[in-house]
């Protein structure tokens, strides 16, 4: 667990394949089928991916004491140079040089910002279809940024719709299938 | 500032981010730079940038920064507890429960629904930060480098890690003598 969390770098989904490579080809903790429907599972829930899987294939192995150890030893390398590195920031902050590192890291976060926006919209797109998507998107772009509607409220509201929308669809759809069926 | 808020403040984005790490970083932002101003929004980019060049799982090292930041030790346990531990135990709790359900049409509704709103989320923090970046670096340079990045990431496939490490030596180098453009 120390290697998966020190050796992926880039966030939460990367550490997915090095996880998997760890748990079911070098130790066998886990069939390469659980370890598929324990990641299907861990996406339909919130929260962080890889320390979710970690927990859960730690508690696997044994038990409490293993879901915390596995946790712990998967954020606490990467926790700490954090710290450290933002003590050094902190203490040469005033440097034009280290202002200048920051500042021209701005763009490459708006950049990277930017992206993942259009990969959720991405899928917003793909799992709900064009219209509705974009009307949803208007809506909560509306409420967020036009009336500053909590986004926790939003998307509270938006779950709340979300359990019945797949049920809705498909009564319309039989519906419509319905009324061809009779004009045809 | 009070423990409740300090775990209330992680805790929310991360139960409402559906998706994994990234769609909690617009949630995180809201609560921790705008409804309680624990940390300024540079701040908050600051350490976006060291926590996609270091590895591991984002969120749980923009906890222990902006815990830590704001009381301490004891804030960077609480803000860690609140990321890992709920998500963390429902797993442990549920996934049986949730394998049987997990393609049932109303979890599979209520994560889509959430995608709409984390982009919309993503489109302020674009904004945010863009205009943070040519209050500091000018027009040009701002677009110059945010479109080299958008380049190298998005064309050349090369990690996010290395483009801002890139951006760290261009600006330690390059701004300090070249200002705004």
């Amino acid at each position: 667990m120390v290697r998966t969390g020190v050796f992926t770098y880039g966030g939460g989904p990367s550490v997915i394949p090095l996880l998997r490579h760890e748990a079911v080809h070098r130790y066998r903790w886990v069939s390469d089928e659980e370890f598929g429907e324990i990641v299907a599972v861990a996406n339909a829930l919130p929260g962080p991916i890889a320390t979710k899987l970690a927990a859960y294939l730690g508690y696997g192995q044994k038990g409490w004491p293993g879901a915390v150890l596995a946790v712990l030893a998967h954020i606490f390398p990467s926790g700490a140079a954090m710290l450290l590195l933002f003590g050094i920031m902190r203490a040469v902050q005033h440097s034009p040089r280290v202002q200048g590192m920051i500042d021209a890291v701005d763009p490459v976060i708006a950049v990277m910002m930017g992206v993942m926006a259009y990969e959720f919209a991405e899928k917003a797109w793909k799992g709900l279809g064009r219209w509705f998507s974009l009307a949803v998107g208007v809506l909560a772009s509306l409420l967020i940024l036009g009336l500053n509607v909590s986004p926790a409220l939003v998307i509270v509201l938006y779950l709340a719709y979300g359990a019945f929308h797949l049920r809705l669809v498909r009564r319309m759809q039989r519906r419509r299938g319905r009324g061809e069926g009779a004009s045809a | 500032m009070s423990w409740w808020q300090t775990f209330l403040g992680f805790f929310l984005p991360n139960v409402l981010g559906y998706g994994g790490g990234p769609a909690m970083i617009p949630l995180l932002q809201v609560q921790v730079v705008k409804a309680y101003h624990w940390v300024s929004n540079a701040q908050f980019a600051d350490a976006l940038a060291l926590a996609n060049v270091l590895p591991g799982p984002i969120a749980t090292k923009m906890a222990v920064y902006v815990g830590y930041q704001v009381s301490g030790w004891l804030g960077m346990v609480l803000a860690l507890v609140a990321t890992v531990v709920p998500s963390a135990l429902a797993l442990i709790a549920l996934l049986r429960l949730l394998n049987r359900y997990r393609t049932a049409d109303p979890v599979r509704g209520m994560t889509l629904l959430v995608q709409p709103v984390i982009a919309v989320l993503m489109v302020g923090l674009t904004w945010e930060f863009g205009a943070d970046a040519v209050h500091h670096l000018g027009w040009l340079q701002s677009l110059g480098i945010a479109l080299l990045a958008l380049w190298l990431m998005q064309r050349r496939r090369v990690h996010p890690a290395f483009v801002i490490a890139g951006a760290f030596v261009y600006g330690g180098l390059v701004v300090p003598w070249l200002g705004a453009w």
